[in-house]
């Protein structure tokens, strides 16, 4: 048949570039390998976790720590040793992989586990004009998109959902769901104690006449020197679940419509130490697999914990840190692969949870919350994989007619397990593709330049090391390579307000902005 | 007495005991290893799923993908049986066995695709079964909860699953077909019952599959109007191979004129506009023969795996009882091909 030789020699010709060699990546290899690819490139900074091994059937135990594109290359190489497959172990936003470095693609396949990377791609893949093969997945969800530019709508034609934030408030004062407590046992407990000094924390409650109670509350972050570890521990614990408590409930306002919570004091939870007085201090060496949980005997980490049982793994995960973890205090940042970072979380969040009346969740679930996990089958991940590579061979093809977005559903639609739908158009006044200006209603005798960089360019635009043109006119960019001058020139800018800048931003001004390359 | 060693054999490598329940437990590395999946279907079905054992039979590339998933997802155990020795040809789909595996005369490829499967998953017992299955005692059926057959030949098809449906316990039944860019699954899981969780609430649920020989004998014209056409099609080209004692996918566009008259002939038979069938379809069929578009093996694996998973489980709606898939429309479809209910009260399952 000609026009399946034809196909196979398209194939054959093709040069891919994969984006991640993860859950979806290492399927996407293997079937590329098997469909006749001979040509693949592919780039995932991350290394193999254990997590991983369930679906990521390339790895194994002992591939642990290493480098997933090149452990991937190399189990593919076993089945197919006469393909070319390039690996790099880094991040697909690094210089080197600029529009040029994608123009010598046919086809660019994305495994992606976050938006910020699929942006960034989507515009590099729009700036080369390489056809895009976008793919996600959630449990038995799954989808698999075409983006052409020109043909189809580009990644970002369409708002994406962004990750969910809540109102500060919410978080300090008003928690009414157990995730409310996660975030801020991660963001600002965790934060305070374990994480950078520098970084401004809204842990700290303030009271309703605006009286600051910061003369308590600085020193109470501080261990005195007569304090030991558990001392110190319980001390946090009366401060942040008792003290911070009454604090909030002085404000009567905000409790006229919301159940009051319980100011939780160590006294009534537990008023014996768990560790003897003046113990021994161990010295602080550095384990890795220091854990509350086995220190106290807890075991199954989908047990939901008492409040008494919550208090001691607090209390006994700030302890171990102290002990076990001196040096890490002061530069830590959440990591849901840290036991002792999630044991310490779990407990916090229950505790708070208590406090509030919100229901007790098991370390499990506080994992996943904290952690963003996203829940991962290999089975989703293998047909995603099927549907990539059967978009790949018709953008190989150029049959650009047949293009189509796939949904993997849980429920059948209308008989349909895998829903296939035709590609939407290009969104005329996508800010991404489209040329199409957009309307910014600004004062532009108050805004400063810098306003407009940092909550347009950069946050509503997501560019982030943007070019500013207005005409021919340079008024801004960012880089490491710009002349001395040029950067002073560019910083003086920032500060002044657009209608002040030498080439004077006024109503009806258009400006350009694109990426740097 | 064999399945009684086996069973301490597996208990004995679960180490550390972390999760208890029902005095079942999930060791420390099982919670590590199945971490994101359990975050899908939970404790509870990530021991049931422990607890079951597999049998794939005939190992081309659709099958090869549906083990590699059952494997990476924890069943208890996976006996794979095929004795044909390996050949380029068997290798075209394959990602388990490397290519100078082809000089390696003295292994079947069973054998050498059950080293490479052990290595997905050390906590999975995977072995082989060698001779024929249709030949084997009804017995060696008990050992198994789920029976797969792949590019299994029509009378054979039909001659397992009733196998399958004469023992005590259930054995769910699962055949699997995969020629070119087409595809096809079918599923028996006898009478089954499962909870059905709609918004918070849950619901008992009933099903009655019938047997492949069953479902293919209910009359085309009490299809609903809408049916696959790869369904009638495939029975066309069974009927081929039946008639001509060839084995699945042993066929070229050459067979075309013979098949269209047995389109004609069937289409006669059972009143159905033969445009049901399109000559176009037929010849791609042909053509393609038991050779498999590795993208589609992906897919196939990946359905039936999940459709697996889902069964032992009792996780969500299972497939009821055929699918389809065909690269050229991109459609996963569900078709469900049953016998009117044979009792009066006979509930099957039909909403």
């Amino acid at each position: 048949m000609a026009s399946l030789d034809s196909q196979t020699e398209a194939i054959k010709r093709a040069k891919v570039l994969m984006v991640g060699a993860g859950g979806i990546g290492c399927e996407l290899l293997k079937t590329l390998a098997l469909s006749g690819f001979q040509d693949i490139h592919i780039i995932d900074m991350d290394t193999i976790e254990v997590s991983n091994l369930n679906r990521q059937f390339l790895f194994r135990q002992t591939h642990v720590g290493q480098s997933k594109a090149k452990v991937a290359r190399d189990a593919v190489l076993k089945f197919r040793p006469h393909i070319n497959i390039t690996p790099y172990h880094a991040n697909v936003k690094d210089p080197e992989f600029n529009v040029e470095f994608f123009k010598q693609f046919n086809v660019v396949l994305n495994g992606l586990d976050n938006l910020d990377a699929r942006r960034h791609v989507n515009r590099l893949c729009l700036a080369a004009e390489v056809p895009l093969v976008e793919s996600g997945t959630t449990g038995f969800l799954g989808q698999v998109t075409v983006h052409a530019k020109g043909k189809t709508e580009c990644y970002e034609c369409q708002p994406k959902p962004t990750p969910k934030t809540y109102p500060v408030c919410t978080i300090t004062s008003t928690p009414s769901k157990f995730v409310h407590c996660i975030v801020w046992a991660k963001d600002l407990l965790f934060a305070k104690l374990f994480g950078d000094k520098n970084q401004g924390n809204d842990l700290n409650v303030r009271s309703s006449d605006g009286a600051d109670s910061s003369k308590h509350t600085e020193d109470v972050f501080e261990r005195n020197l007569d304090e030991d570890s558990e001392q110190y521990a319980r001390k946090i614990y009366d401060h942040v679940f008792g003290y911070n408590t009454e604090v909030a409930l002085a404000n009567e306002e905000t409790w006229k419509n919301r159940n009051r919570p319980r100011p939780i004091y160590i006294s009534d939870v537990l008023p014996d130490r768990i560790t003897k007085k003046n113990a021994k201090v161990e010295n602080g060496s550095t384990e890795s697999a220091v854990s509350a949980m086995s220190s106290l005997g807890l075991k199954n980490p989908q047990d939901v914990w008492s409040l008494v049982e919550n208090t001691k793994i607090f209390l006994e995960a700030l302890r171990l840190f102290i002990v076990k973890r001196t040096e890490d205090i002061g530069n830590l940042t959440f990591d849901k692969d840290d036991q002792l970072a999630v044991e310490f979380v779990t407990a916090a969040a229950n505790i708070r949870a208590s406090s509030f009346g919100i229901p007790l969740h098991s370390l499990f679930e506080a994992k996943g919350i904290a952690g963003n996990i996203v829940h991962a089958v290999a089975t989703t991940n293998a047909i995603i994989a099927g549907l990539i590579v059967i978009e790949a061979i018709k953008v190989l093809r150029n049959d650009f007619h047949n293009y189509r977005m796939t949904y993997c559903l849980e429920h059948p639609s209308r008989k349909m397990l895998l829903m296939p739908v035709e590609p939407f158009e290009p969104n005329k006044s996508c800010y991404v593709c489209s040329e199409t200006p957009l309307l910014l209603e600004v004062n532009t005798s108050t805004s400063k330049l810098r306003d407009f960089v940092e909550k347009i360019v950069k946050n509503k635009l997501g560019m982030s090391s943007p070019l500013i043109m207005h005409g021919s006119n340079l008024i801004f960019e960012v880089g490491d390579d710009l002349e001395e001058d040029v950067a002073a020139n560019y910083a003086l800018n920032l500060d002044k307000v657009l209608a002040e800048l030498p080439t004077p931003v006024t109503n009806g001004t258009m400006l350009k902005t694109q990426r740097r390359i | 007495m064999e399945r009684a060693n086996h069973h301490q054999n597996l208990t004995s490598r679960f180490s550390r005991l972390q999760i208890q329940m029902d005095g079942e437990e999930l060791s420390a590395q099982e919670t590590a290893l199945y971490d994101r999946q359990i975050r899908v279907w939970g404790v509870d079905a990530q021991k049931r799923l422990s607890k079951t054992h597999v049998l794939v039979n005939g190992l081309n590339g659709t099958a090869v993908e549906f083990c590699k998933n059952i494997v990476l997802a924890g069943v208890g155990s996976l006996t794979i049986m095929d004795d044909r020795i390996v050949t380029e040809d068997a290798l075209n789909a394959n990602f388990l066995i490397p290519p100078d595996a082809v000089k390696d005369e003295g292994s079947s490829l069973a054998e050498l695709c059950c080293d490479s499967l052990k290595e997905f998953n050390p906590m999975v017992h995977v072995s082989v079964e060698r001779g024929d299955l249709t030949q084997l005692d009804d017995e060696f059926f008990d050992k198994f909860d789920v029976v797969v057959v792949s590019c299994c030949p029509f009378n054979n098809k039909k001659l397992i699953n009733d196998k399958c449906r004469k023992r005590q316990k259930r054995v769910g039944f699962y055949s699997v077909d995969c020629r070119g860019s087409c595809g096809e699954i079918f599923v028996d899981l006898q009478d089954y019952s499962y909870e059905q969780k709609k918004t918070d609430c849950k619901s008992g649920c009933h099903l009655q599959y019938p047997s492949f020989e069953a479902a293919i004998s209910v009359p085309w014209r009490d299809l609903p109007r809408k049916v696959s056409k790869l369904y009638f099609a495939l029975r066309v080209i069974e009927k081929f191979e039946l008639c001509e004692g060839r084995n699945p996918g042993d066929t070229s566009t050459s067979d075309l004129p013979v098949v269209l008259k047995l389109r004609k002939e069937s289409c006669d038979a059972q009143s159905l506009n033969e445009t049901h069938i399109p000559t176009g379809l037929l010849e791609r069929l042909l053509a393609a023969g038991a050779k498999e578009h590795p993208p589609l093996c992906a897919i196939l694996g990946g359905i039936l795996g999940q459709e697996v998973i889902k069964a032992v489980s009792g996780k969500g709606d299972p497939l009821k009882n055929f699918f389809y898939f065909d690269v050229a429309d991109g459609k996963g479809v569900i078709e469900d091909i049953s016998p009117p209910p044979t009792n009066a009260d006979g509930t099957n399952g039909q909403p």
